[in-house]
C-alpha cells in the first residue's frame, strides 16, 4: 500500500473522510435548501421551474451533482468500514451501562439516524430527481421565457398526499438529530477546535441542525395546507 | 450499609466468565469501594473460596490501577474520581452494585475484575517518549515555554493511562489516552525532533491493538478520573493529518 491508501484506511483517516464529506454535504443542504425556497413564491411555479432546468443541465451542477453522489457514497461505506471496526473493539457487552450519564441520544445513534436518512434519500431521489430525469413530467409553457418541465406541478400534487408530507416532515426530525452531533463533530474531527472559534462553530451547528430541516419540513406543510384551501 | 453486589467473575482468560451474587452486609459508609471488595474478600477466604481478584495498588487516584466499571459507569457514579477514590457513602443502604471489568478486544480479562492493559504499553513504546542523548543536566528554565503551553502540556501528562476512557467509550476507542499522549509531546519544545514520526507510530499501533474509532460522544472526557479534554483529540487529529502530510515517512 502507498503512503496514502494507509493513511486514509487508519482509522483517523477514515474519519477524516466521515468528517470531509459530511461537511461537503452539510454545504449541498444548504445549497438545497435555499433553491427550494422558490416553491413559496407566488408565481405558479415559474420561478421553481426554471430553477430546477438550471439545476439539471448547468454543466456545473452536474459536476457539483457527482460530487454530493460521491460524499454520500462516500460517507456511507466509510461509516459501515467504521461501525465494524467499532463493533469488533468490544465484543462482550457490559451488563449494565448508563450511556444518558456522559453522552447525548444523537452523538449514539448516528448510525441508526443515518440510515433511517439514507431510506428517505432512495424515496426522494426517486419522486422527484427520477421523474424529472427519467420520467413523464409534463411540459409547461411560459411564452418568450421557453418551455420547461413542470416539476412544481409534481411537487404541489406529491405534497398534497397527507401521509407522503407526514413522512417527509418526520424525516426531516431525524434529519435534525442527525445534524445535531454530525456539524460540530465534523469540526472536531478535522482537529479544527479552538477556544475562540468552538462555541461559535457549536452555536451553528445547533442552529442549522434546527433550522434547515424545519425550512424543509415547511414546503409539504405549505403544500398540504395549499391543498386543502 | 447491607449491598448486594453483582459481581463478574472469570478463572482466567480462556474461560469463560459469569456474574456472581454476594450479598454483603455491616459496610461503613466512610469505607473506600476497594475496601467494602476487601471486607468482602476477606469473607470469602474465610470461607475458602477464591477471592475476587481487581487491580489495585496508590489508592490515592495517581497510579490507575483501579479499573472497575461500577452500574454501569467507569471508576462508578463520581465523576473526576478513580475507583479508590469512590466511598461508600455514595450509595445508599439496600442498592444493588453491579461490578464489572472493562469491556473491550484490546484489554482481555486475566481474572475477574483484571484486564491486561498491556496495549497502552505497546502504544507508549510506538513513539510516547523523546529520545535525548545523556549529558550534563541542562539549566532550568534554558529553554523557553509559554506559560499556556507548559500547562496544557500538563493538563494533557496527567493522563494515569488507567483506561477508562476505552471503557466508557461505545467504540471501545482509546483516541483520548492516546491523544493526551501526543499531546504531551507535541505542545513542549523537547517534543519537536519525533513530533511526527510519534503521532503516525502511536495512532499505528493504537489501529493494530484492535481499539475502536471515535464518534466524538464525549463520554471518554467524562469519565476520566482526571478530565483530560477533548481538546486533546482534536490536536492529535491535527497533529496525525499534518504528519502524513507532511513527514518524511512513506510508511
Amino acid at each position: 500500500m502507498s503512503w496514502f491508501t494507509k493513511a486514509i484506511s487508519s482509522s483517523l483517516g477514515k474519519k477524516f473522510v466521515m468528517a470531509s464529506t459530511g461537511l461537503f454535504l452539510i454545504i449541498f443542504l444548504l445549497g438545497h435548501v435555499s433553491g427550494n425556497l422558490l416553491l413559496f413564491k407566488d408565481d405558479g411555479g415559474q420561478a421553481y421551474n426554471f430553477y430546477a432546468e438550471f439545476m439539471t443541465t448547468s454543466p456545473i451542477v452536474q459536476v457539483l451533482r457527482i460530487l454530493t453522489a460521491a460524499s454520500f457514497i462516500l460517507h456511507i461505506i466509510y461509516s459501515i468500514l467504521l461501525t465494524r471496526i467499532n463493533r469488533k473493539a468490544r465484543p462482550v457487552e457490559y451488563k449494565v451501562t448508563k450511556p444518558g450519564a456522559n453522552t447525548e441520544w444523537p452523538a449514539r445513534n448516528m448510525g441508526i439516524l443515518g440510515t433511517i436518512i439514507f431510506v428517505f434519500l432512495v424515496i426522494h431521489l426517486r419522486t422527484f430527481l427520477y421523474e424529472m430525469k427519467f420520467g413523464d413530467v409534463a411540459y409547461v409553457d411560459y411564452g418568450d421565457l421557453g418551455r420547461v418541465k413542470d416539476l412544481y406541478t409534481l411537487v404541489a400534487s406529491t405534497f398534497s398526499i397527507w401521509w407522503y408530507s407526514i413522512l417527509y416532515i418526520v424525516m426531516m426530525v431525524f434529519l435534525a438529530f442527525h445534524l445535531w452531533h454530525g456539524f460540530k463533530s465534523a469540526f472536531q474531527t478535522l482537529g479544527m477546535k479552538h477556544r475562540k472559534y468552538t462555541p461559535a462553530i457549536e452555536k451553528a451547528g445547533y442552529a442549522f441542525a434546527i433550522i434547515v430541516p424545519a425550512v424543509f419540513a415547511a414546503m409539504p406543510i405549505f403544500f398540504l395546507i395549499k391543498s386543502l384551501g | 450499609m447491607n449491598l448486594t453486589l453483582d459481581i463478574w467473575r472469570q478463572k482466567n482468560t480462556d474461560t469463560k466468565g459469569a456474574f456472581k451474587t454476594y450479598a454483603i452486609s455491616n459496610i461503613s459508609e466512610d469505607m473506600s469501594f476497594l475496601e467494602m471488595l476487601d471486607v468482602l474478600n476477606e469473607q470469602l477466604v474465610e470461607k475458602g473460596e477464591d477471592p475476587v481478584h481487581f487491580d489495585h495498588d496508590c489508592r490515592e487516584g495517581i497510579c490507575g490501577s483501579c479499573n472497575l466499571f461500577i452500574n454501569g459507569r467507569a471508576h462508578g457514579p463520581n465523576i473526576k474520581t478513580a475507583a479508590c477514590q469512590l466511598h461508600m457513602r455514595s450509595f445508599s443502604d439496600g442498592d444493588n452494585i453491579t461490578i464489572e471489568p472493562w469491556r473491550a478486544s484490546a484489554f482481555p480479562v486475566i481474572k475477574d475484575l483484571v484486564v491486561n492493559r498491556g496495549a497502552f504499553d505497546r502504544i507508549i513504546q510506538a513513539g510516547g517518549y523523546v529520545s535525548v542523548n545523556t549529558g550534563g543536566v541542562p539549566d532550568a528554565n534554558e529553554i523557553p515555554i509559554s506559560k499556556v503551553k507548559a500547562d496544557q502540556a500538563f493538563d494533557s501528562a496527567t493522563c494515569i493511562a488507567c483506561g477508562a476512557c476505552v471503557a466508557a467509550c461505545k467504540n471501545a476507542s482509546a483516541m483520548l489516552f492516546v491523544s493526551a499522549k501526543v499531546s504531551q509531546l507535541a505542545l513542549l519544545p523537547q517534543g519537536q525532533v519525533e513530533r511526527k514520526t510519534r503521532v503516525e507510530r502511536m495512532v499505528a499501533q493504537m489501529d493494530a491493538e484492535g481499539f475502536g474509532a471515535c464518534t466524538n460522544t464525549g463520554a471518554c472526557s467524562i469519565e476520566c478520573p482526571v478530565g483530560i479534554s477533548q481538546d486533546n483529540i482534536a490536536r492529535m487529529n491535527r497533529e496525525y493529518y499534518s504528519a502524513k502530510a507532511k513527514s518524511d515517512n512513506l510508511e
